[in-house]
């Protein structure tokens, strides 16, 4: 039988993961839902408004089970982390009230405006919506992150008798891994969602939808995702060395670095060993890892073995997860630069009618990998977050609280059986959305033009509402 | 910084209880409207009513369950020591609750955007999910008057609260449904608030006789002297409510729906003085008996930095609500995004 301390955290680790796809897709849709409208507004093209109506019921559908789960997750430091709350309430709970006043409520009521307001409000208020909407998601990423690097690289409190008393909020607000982490977790979601936007266009595109807004879906997800990715990979070095600096028992994990030595090689491939502490299996480019963390092959990287206390007890993450997360991260980092440069080299290319960026430049084989990459963005987001949370380990907040002490005096057959239950509606919902999302982009193709629908502005809204108010029940 | 004499390790902890007790407030009527319509769905005379009875609450849920989202995170915030204790007590039901509350959450999307053919599916799914988030709202409720002990007789008593809650939200829901609804349902949801009114008595009078039995020190504060006349408008009033209720009964639906808005305001007024008479009962405590609430608080300087905060966005959350109320005036139309 497990105990509740495991147990609690695969049910903490199932549900934030779960939270966290939705999430990283809304937060960077809303700023594409806002440039489709923008570009509408200004172009007067109605592929552009297309795209929106397309895009926006992905958003609804994304937003419905990012603010489900998340009201899960609020709950899940009372039920199962109630020692995290009273040891380090003070900081964590005014930044998770922050969160809840100036961002969700911001989103969740424009959002109602921004979906169902559209014949019902002026434009510019419909956009000003669509707008707070995407500014609500950003500043819910930014209070929960600043949250989590807090407990990464702890700072700007004392502990009385006990317990964290805050002296000195922007200390705490502006810690050292913020910046860093909110960067790398904004550009994460602008690239899973510029690959999702391409992927399911290019998919409309393999099924033989022709419309002018495939082409531009595609062109604008590849554009995007060419655009953000250097960006990450740069940003995603910048938070390694800042790791470095403050949590190098995590970094010696993600390196498979045993011993503190100079000329670290940049491993490829091991089978970490946490009973003989040393790699199985190990290939590498040599000086590697210390080029990239010193900057020169001489450089001295801390090891492993450097946080083992006189009594054997393991002060470090587990290696192995450590490890294999961070190559999964990067690997779909490198195969998402790859593919997105790929294409628009291959673009630059005029085509039969001498023009630049068109789709019939890209081979049928790039647009078939593209489908599978629409949920790249996912996989690189978890595994990334796998690397930064269990390279906290055994902290819960790095060296003031460790998760041991956090846990709840809860049986562990209720953890247990909760987390069944947890796992098996998660399951069930993840496989109904990607269901619909396919099934939504099959059906696109037979959609109603959209001149027959009805545009946005000025006395078409009228016309609009004539029209549909004879209360026609929606077809979708 | 002291207020009226108090220093703030003593008045912060009131006016953070008084927050939550606001947001539970809000959170109760207007989640309960809307999962009284998830509950009331099945019983809808066509599927066309059934996408009507949705599009009532479409554009509203999300921010009503906002205030849930509010009121767990000041608990979690102003009382961490409670906010453990309560929910680790209450571990399954709060489950049960966020399983239904994922369910119906997510049910609003499926239901439009899936495939025809499991449009079913997912109203019942809708259903089930209100069912459940409302009978473990209930049950919870129960138990905490109970002062959080799992006995036979505390058990029974939140399974009649459950009861009892699951059919009052009903009765809110039908509420709403008169003032959003026309022709047909209208007509069905005044029928629904006349068969689920009693929820909502059987749970006010059995809460109000059930705390006071429980706990000595609330019998004393109520009845004894001059508190019980002090305290007699909140029964007198809720008399006077149900009377207004029975009136407009009488009158609906009527043609000009002069009466439309009646169920809902006194359902509002009937759900505030049970709040205020709880409220009563168990100041100062926030665990039942157990913990009061300045024994439970976070440090001052904390609750200060949040408080600062609140004073300028909780008005401005309250000024954009009603601007998404007053855009989605008048009668529902049916589900669209446009
Ligand atoms: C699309 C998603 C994505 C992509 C392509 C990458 N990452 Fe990443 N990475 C994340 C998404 C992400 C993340 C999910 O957003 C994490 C988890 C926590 C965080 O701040 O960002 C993360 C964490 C994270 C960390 C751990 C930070 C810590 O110690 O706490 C490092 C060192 C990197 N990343 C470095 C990289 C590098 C060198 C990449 C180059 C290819 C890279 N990431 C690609
Ligand atoms: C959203 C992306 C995130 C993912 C995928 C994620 C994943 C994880 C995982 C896998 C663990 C378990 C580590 C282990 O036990 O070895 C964990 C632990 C934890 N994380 Fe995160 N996390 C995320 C973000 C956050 C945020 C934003 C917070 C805080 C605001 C947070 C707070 C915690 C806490 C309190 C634990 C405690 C349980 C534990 O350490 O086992 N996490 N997380
Ligand atoms: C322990 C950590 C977390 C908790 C307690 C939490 C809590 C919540 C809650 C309660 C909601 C629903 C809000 C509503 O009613 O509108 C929500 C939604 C949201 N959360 Fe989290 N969350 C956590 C982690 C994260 C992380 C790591 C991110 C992103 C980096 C994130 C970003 C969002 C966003 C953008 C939303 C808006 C809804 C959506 O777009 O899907 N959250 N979260």
């Amino acid at each position: 039988m497990m105990d509740t301390l495991i147990l609690s955290r695969i049910q903490f680790a199932a549900n934030i993961s779960f939270h966290i796809l939705f999430p990283t897709i809304t937060i960077a849709l809303g700023w594409f839902l806002l440039f489709f409208k923008l570009r509408f507004q200004w172009t007067g093209d109605l592929k552009w408004m297309e795209a929106y109506r397309f895009w926006v019921k992905i958003f609804a559908l994304s937003f419905a089970m990012g603010v489900v789960s998340g009201i899960t997750m609020s709950f899940q430091f009372g039920t199962n982390w109630p020692g995290f709350m009273e040891k380090v309430g003070n900081i964590a709970g005014p930044l998770l009230a922050y969160e809840v006043m100036t961002a969700f409520f911001l989103e969740a009521v424009f959002i109602g405006i921004m979906l169902f307001g559209f014949s019902r409000v002026p434009n510019w208020l419909h956009t000003t919506a669509t707008f707070l909407v995407a500014f609500g998601t950003t500043m819910s990423t930014f209070w929960i992150i600043v949250l989590n690097s807090w407990m990464h690289t702890p700072q700007g409190f004392e502990i009385i008798e006990g317990v964290a008393h805050a002296t000195d909020w922007w200390a705490i607000i502006f810690n050292p891994s913020m910046p860093y982490r909110l960067a790398h977790m904004l550009l994460a979601s602008g690239l899973t969602v510029s690959f999702l936007v391409a992927g399911l266009a290019a998919f409309r595109w393999l099924l033989g939808d022709r419309k002018e807004t495939v082409r531009s879906q595609i062109r604008v997800g590849l554009g995007f995702a060419a655009l953000l990715i250097p960006i990450q990979i740069l940003a995603g070095d910048m938070h390694g060395l800042n790791t470095l600096e403050h949590q190098p028992a995590k970094v010696a994990a993600m390196e498979g670095n045993w011993e503190t030595q100079s000329n670290v090689p940049l491993l490829l491939f091991a089978l970490p060993n946490g009973e003989t502490r040393q790699n199985d299996y190990e290939i590498g480019v040599p000086n590697g890892a210390s080029i990239i963390l010193k900057h020169k092959a001489e450089g001295v990287l801390p090891g492993l073995n450097d946080f083992v206390a006189e009594d054997g007890t393991v002060l470090h993450p587990p290696v192995g997860k450590v490890f294999w997360s961070f190559r999964v991260m990067v690997g779909t980092g490198v195969a998402m630069l790859l593919l997105s440069w790929a294409s628009v080299a291959l673009m630059w290319r005029r085509n039969a009618q001498g023009k630049r960026f068109q789709i019939d430049r890209l081979p049928k084989l790039l647009l078939i990998a593209l489908v599978p990459m629409a949920l790249s963005g996912w996989v690189a987001t978890l595994a990334g977050w796998y690397t930064t949370e269990i390279g906290r380990q055994p902290w819960l907040v790095n060296g003031v609280m460790s998760t041991t002490e956090a846990v709840a005096d809860v049986p562990a057959a209720m953890v247990l059986s909760t987390l069944i239950g947890y796992l098996s509606v998660y399951a069930a919902l993840l496989f109904a959305y990607i269901g619909v999302i396919l099934y939504l982009a099959v059906k696109a193709r037979h959609g109603a033009p959209l001149d027959e629908m009805g545009p946005t502005s000025g006395g078409a809204v009228v016309d609009v509402i004539a029209r549909d108010d004879r209360g026609v029940v929606p077809a979708e | 910084m002291t207020l009226f004499g108090l220093p703030p390790a003593e008045w912060l902890p009131i006016v953070f209880a008084a927050m939550m007790g606001f947001s539970i407030l809000l959170y109760v009527i207007l989640d309960g409207y809307d999962l009284g319509v998830g509950i009331l769905t099945p019983f809808a005379a066509s599927d066309q009513d059934k996408d009507m009875m949705v599009a009532s609450i479409g554009p509203f849920w999300d921010a009503n369950e906002t205030w849930l989202v509010l009121a767990v995170g000041l608990l979690l915030v102003a009382f961490p020591a409670a906010h453990g204790l309560i929910l680790s007590t209450l571990y399954l039901p709060v489950f049960i609750m966020l399983i239904g509350l994922i369910l119906r959450g997510v049910s609003f999307e499926f239901r439009v955007k899936a495939r025809a053919k499991y449009k079913n599916l997912w109203n019942r799914l809708f259903f089930l999910g209100s069912l459940m988030t409302a009978m473990s709202q209930g049950f919870m409720l129960g138990l905490y008057v109970m002062g959080l002990q799992f006995t036979l007789v505390t058990i029974l008593f939140s399974l009649l609260c459950a009861l009892a809650l699951t059919v009052a939200y009903a009765f809110i829901g039908a509420a709403w449904l008169i003032m959003k609804g026309e022709g047909r349902l209208q007509i069905d949801a005044v029928r629904w608030a006349k068969e689920c009114i009693w929820g909502l008595v059987v749970g006010i009078a059995a809460i109000s006789l059930a705390t006071p039995m429980v706990s000595a020190r609330i019998w004393d504060k109520w009845f004894s002297f001059p508190e019980i006349l002090l305290l007699s408008p909140l029964p007198l009033l809720s008399l006077l409510l149900l009377f207004i209720l029975a009136r407009s009964f009488k009158h609906l639906p009527d043609a000009g729906d002069n009466w439309a808005w009646a169920p809902f305001v006194s359902a509002l007024g009937l759900f505030v003085l049970a709040f205020m008479g709880l409220a009563y009962s168990f100041y100062p405590y926030v665990v039942p008996e157990q913990l009061t609430i300045y024994e439970a608080a976070s440090a001052p300087e904390s609750l200060m930095i949040i408080l600062i905060g609140a004073l300028f966005v909780v008005p401005t959350i309250l000024g954009y609500t009603a601007l998404a109320y007053w855009v989605f005036r008048g009668k529902a139309q049916t589900l669209r995004y446009d």
